[in-house]
């Protein structure tokens, strides 16, 4: 292995702008929670990372999630502490909001609310995007 | 009568509002899981379902309204059932016919 394919600071200095869209909602499938853990564990590599939360997806931010009586785990939680794993840029598609009657003090976290145009620029600037 | 449940979300399948062109007037919808989203107000599916509930009883399984944080949201005239309802809600009707 020659020095050149390993150089670590050049590896450590590759960071790629990652987003993740969210489009389902939470608990009527595994993909919110599935999506939220690849986030934490993406977390510890140093890339510049962007969530949107676009159609269902909305709703894994409304704010009094009580999942008791359901006997599942209310992950809504975890959304507020993404800010510590330095995942701040958070995006919500003001469209699916108005669509489900939510408005920015219905979500847990603060959020950018973007327009269709504005989310696609945002997804042009990507260079990986995963979808859940 | 029926008793029809739907378990998808509006905005994410047909399953709601093709069960609404095949409720007959007199029976029964039991949201459940991701379907209570049909249920709500100031949303796009919320005249859809007020319109319905003139000929159908519009019931919705308050464990799944209260997970997904949008009980605040419920829609006047929607009576909320626990599972030990459902249970209830299924004995009382005929049959049940699963929207999956």
């Amino acid at each position: 292995m020659s020095e050149e394919m390993y150089d670590e600071d050049e590896y450590e200095g590759t960071i790629k702008k990652l987003m993740y869209v969210n489009r389902k909602a939470p608990y009527g499938t595994i993909y919110a929670l599935e999506s939220l853990e690849v986030v934490l564990i993406g977390a510890a590599f140093d890339q510049d990372v962007s969530l949107v939360f676009m159609d269902d997806g909305v709703y894994q931010l409304k704010k009094g999630q009580d999942t008791k009586a359901t006997e599942m785990k209310n992950f809504s939680p975890t959304y507020r502490a993404l800010e510590m794993y330095d995942v701040e840029k958070l995006f919500v598609s003001k469209k699916s909001m108005s669509d489900r009657g939510l408005t920015e003090d219905d979500l847990i976290v603060p959020v950018e609310m973007l327009d269709a145009s504005q989310m696609a620029d945002l997804m042009e600037e990507q260079d990986v995007i995963l979808t859940f | 009568m029926i008793l029809h449940t739907v378990n998808k979300s509006p905005f994410d399948t047909v399953a709601f509002e093709s069960c609404l062109e095949h409720c007959k007037s007199g029976s029964s919808l039991l949201l459940i899981e991701d379907g209570i989203y049909a249920g709500l107000k100031n949303a796009k599916f919320s005249d859809i379902i007020t319109n319905a509930m003139k000929d159908i009883n519009v019931y919705i399984l308050e464990p799944d309204l209260n997970a997904r944080g949008v009980q605040d949201q419920l829609l006047d005239g929607i009576k909320k059932v626990d599972y030990a309802g459902f249970v209830d809600l299924s004995v009382e009707h005929d049959k049940v016919q699963a929207w999956l």
